[in-house]
């Protein structure tokens, strides 16, 4: 059990360290955006893992939840003069609710329906961005308000950078935390035996349910910083591709660990900028590290990495 | 220790990536350095690839002769895929890193508008190769575009609706993002031309049927022509379905169906279809003292003849922005941003592949009503109307 404590301090104290060094050997504001992008998908990457790596679930519509947290910030201040930050709080709670009502039947099934009602949910959640054009913008997207904190504008990569990373340290601190609170028992008992976690009186529904809900709301709070950095959102945010890459970034780094999702996050945001250089191969190359690190790494850099270099106890 | 040879291929790409990246970094500082992102790959790629062709292959021909007032185009491209926070992203890495001195691209009206913030604040010019006039209005200070407006395309209908006399229309509009929008112009600008709208009805893009809508423009008595803004496969079957229950008055397209494929897709129903679009597609068809004649055959035939495929009006709008900047540049006689942003603004009688060029302080795209041609359809094939020149 202390052991287990360490591990959790360690991962948080190395991700604080890493978001407070970077900066000293970034050479322009270029650098900082990059980086601050890194740690606003690496929320929505952790919030995904809670629910792929303890409930064992996917959600391959995981960016509808991210479009929901985007564009509550475009169009709760610019068509109700509601305040930013309140409106990413709304933009939580009608992302939990929505997840509620998919995941409360579904989650009762066995098996991988969720990925399946998420994928639906996540198309859905894309045409009515794209067709409601009155309310959203249409398919051209629609500016979105910037955000103030005691009359100082936050404007600039540099800002964000801190605010984003600021934020991933807490996401992840509670996403940690979780293990050990008792839905976060009762998840990693699920995890290992469905029948035995259901047998010692775990209402297995409603625990994946819960995980589900942390997801969807980890994935919104995302959406609205994203939203609310970028100044500008379109309906791009929801499409399926980008579900596919919140996946991409939990696989990558390695199911069921929180500094995997944030490396994983690292990678897929990070390599397309130095990709470029390959021009018209860049996908094809984006592609194959991809597959390079499933086959030589089977279970993800970060669980992979960590069975390399742990004390051999027996 | 088998576990621990299993990093090594990754160590290895690893390694390759930041010796890869060190190389394409290198360039000489008396360059003039053009940034470019553009949608080369996903959904907008029909727009992006013939854009990204088309810049490589003309800043390669400038360089050949020489460059500009003696020093060469280097041309930094980045694919955004479509994606406005990736296009921003890169348009933070052209302003930064790459320290450009004007940017030629963003393919889509989404992208552009993403962008146009950074430029903005960065100080470098931005000329866009997006339709929405929404770049350009309100006009802000260092962005531009060269493709015409969809407004643009409406009133040129509406010119000949009005010359021809049938200024009582109908009109069946799709509901994607071009149909929507082209249908709100032409509401807006209707009265300009003394035209009235006695029927609108409208079709979404997945649509295989437009018959009951098209029965109702039938039915509504006193219509004298209808116009269908729209864009892809939904107006060559608005076209089948017109001529199938024998609508008698003439039929308008849009811009948006410029292309052969249309023809294709509607067979001979499209006879005697009119539409606006640009003198690119009737080239050769053009009178020998039209001012754009030389331009519009020359890059017709260069683009044809590199890349083996036909020409689109997309390539096109990259092609005039390209050489707007050029000849501001030539002007400014350096690459310095601001200076460079001022004489772009000053272009005038700038003869382009879109039409001539005017730009002014409060116009930021500089292009009037001769900017289009009115086509008619003839035996599957594209020709100038009677009375448009």
């Amino acid at each position: 059990m202390r052991a287990l404590l360490s591990a959790r301090w360690v991962t948080l104290g190395v991700l604080c360290l890493v978001i407070a060094a970077l900066p000293l050997v970034f050479p322009s504001s270029y650098y900082y955006r990059v980086a601050a992008l890194v740690w606003i998908s690496a929320i929505a990457a952790v919030g995904l893992n809670i629910l792929m790596g303890y409930a064992g679930q996917v959600s391959l519509g995981h960016a509808g939840f991210l479009g929901i947290g985007a564009y509550a910030v475009a169009i709760g201040p610019a068509r109700f003069g509601l305040n930013s930050w309140l409106c990413i709080l709304l933009g939580a709670l009608l992302s939990a609710a929505l997840a509620w009502l998919v995941g409360r039947t579904i989650l009762r099934l066995r098996g991988h329906y969720l990925a399946i009602a998420t994928l639906g949910f996540g198309f859905l959640i894309a045409l009515v961005l794209a067709n409601e054009a009155r309310w959203t913008g249409g398919p051209d997207g629609t500016p979105v308000a910037r955000v103030s904190v005691a009359g100082f504008r936050l404007a600039g990569p540099v800002t964000w950078y801190w605010l984003s990373g600021a934020l991933l340290a807490l996401g992840t601190a509670l996403a940690l935390n979780l293990e050990d609170s008792s839905v976060g028992r009762a998840l990693r008992a699920l995890h290992d035996s469905e029948i035995a976690a259901a047998l010692a009186g775990i209402d297995v529904a409603r625990c994946k349910l819960w995980a589900f809900i942390i997801a969807a709301v980890y994935a919104s709070v995302a959406g609205s910083m994203l939203a609310l950095f970028d100044g500008f959102v379109t309906p791009d945010v929801a499409s399926f591709l980008r579900s596919i890459d919140l996946v991409a970034m939990v696989v990558v780094g390695g199911i069921g660990s929180s500094a995997g999702s944030i490396l994983g996050a690292g990678l897929l945001v990070t390599l397309p900028q130095f990709l470029t250089v390959f021009a018209e191969y860049e996908q094809i190359a984006l592609g194959l590290i991809i597959m390079l690190v499933m086959i030589f790494l089977r279970r993800g850099i970060v669980p992979t990495a960590q069975q390399l270099f742990a004390p051999r106890r027996r | 220790m088998t576990k621990r040879f299993r990093l090594l291929p990754l160590l290895a790409a690893g390694a390759a990536l930041t010796v890869a990246t060190a190389a394409g970094e290198r360039a000489v500082a008396q360059d003039i350095k053009i940034g470019s992102v553009l949608s080369a790959t996903g959904p907008a790629s029909f727009l992006g690839a013939p854009e990204e062709k088309t810049l490589r292959l003309y800043v390669d021909t400038i360089n050949a002769e020489g460059g500009i007032l003696g020093k060469k185009l280097v041309l930094v491209v980045y694919d955004d895929g479509g994606d406005p926070s990736k296009a921003r992203t890169f348009a933070g890495r052209l302003v930064d890193e790459d320290r450009v001195t004007a940017m030629v691209g963003g393919t889509t009206s989404g992208t552009s508008l993403a962008m146009a913030p950074i430029f903005e604040d960065a100080r470098v010019p931005f000329i866009s190769l997006a339709g929405a006039v929404e770049i350009i209005e309100p006009v802000r200070k260092y962005v531009f575009k060269t493709p015409h407006t969809d407004r643009m395309a409406c009133e040129k209908i509406f010119g000949d609706l009005k010359a021809r006399g049938l200024v009582k229309i109908g009109m069946i509009s799709g509901t994607d993002a071009f149909g929507k929008s082209m249908r709100e112009q032409c509401l807006k600008v209707a009265d300009k031309y003394g035209v009235t709208i006695l029927a609108d009805e409208s079709y979404s893009a997945q649509d295989s049927d437009m018959t009951p809508q098209l029965t109702n423009i039938k039915n509504t008595p006193g219509i004298q022509a209808v116009v269908n803004p729209g864009f892809g496969q939904g107006p060559a079957i608005v076209t089948r379905d017109y001529r199938q229950i024998g609508v008698a008055v003439p039929l308008y397209e849009s811009h948006g169906v410029a292309s052969k494929s249309y023809i294709q897709l509607a067979g001979p129903a499209a006879d005697g279809v009119r539409l606006p679009a640009a003198a690119l597609l009737v080239a050769e068809q053009l009178p020998k003292d039209d001012a754009q004649r030389p331009v519009v055959v020359g890059y017709k035939q260069t683009y044809e003849k590199a890349t083996g495929e036909p020409v689109s009006t997309f390539g096109g709008h990259a092609y005039d922005g390209l050489f707007i900047l050029v000849d501001a540049m030539k002007r400014a006689g350096g690459a310095d941003p601001t200076k460079v942003r001022d004489e772009i603004e000053k272009t005038t009688h700038f003869t382009g592949t879109g039409g001539m060029f005017n730009m002014s302080p409060t116009d930021h795209l500089g292009l009037d009503l001769s900017a289009f041609r009115m086509l008619e359809i003839r035996n599957g094939d594209w020709y100038l109307a009677q009375g448009d020149r």
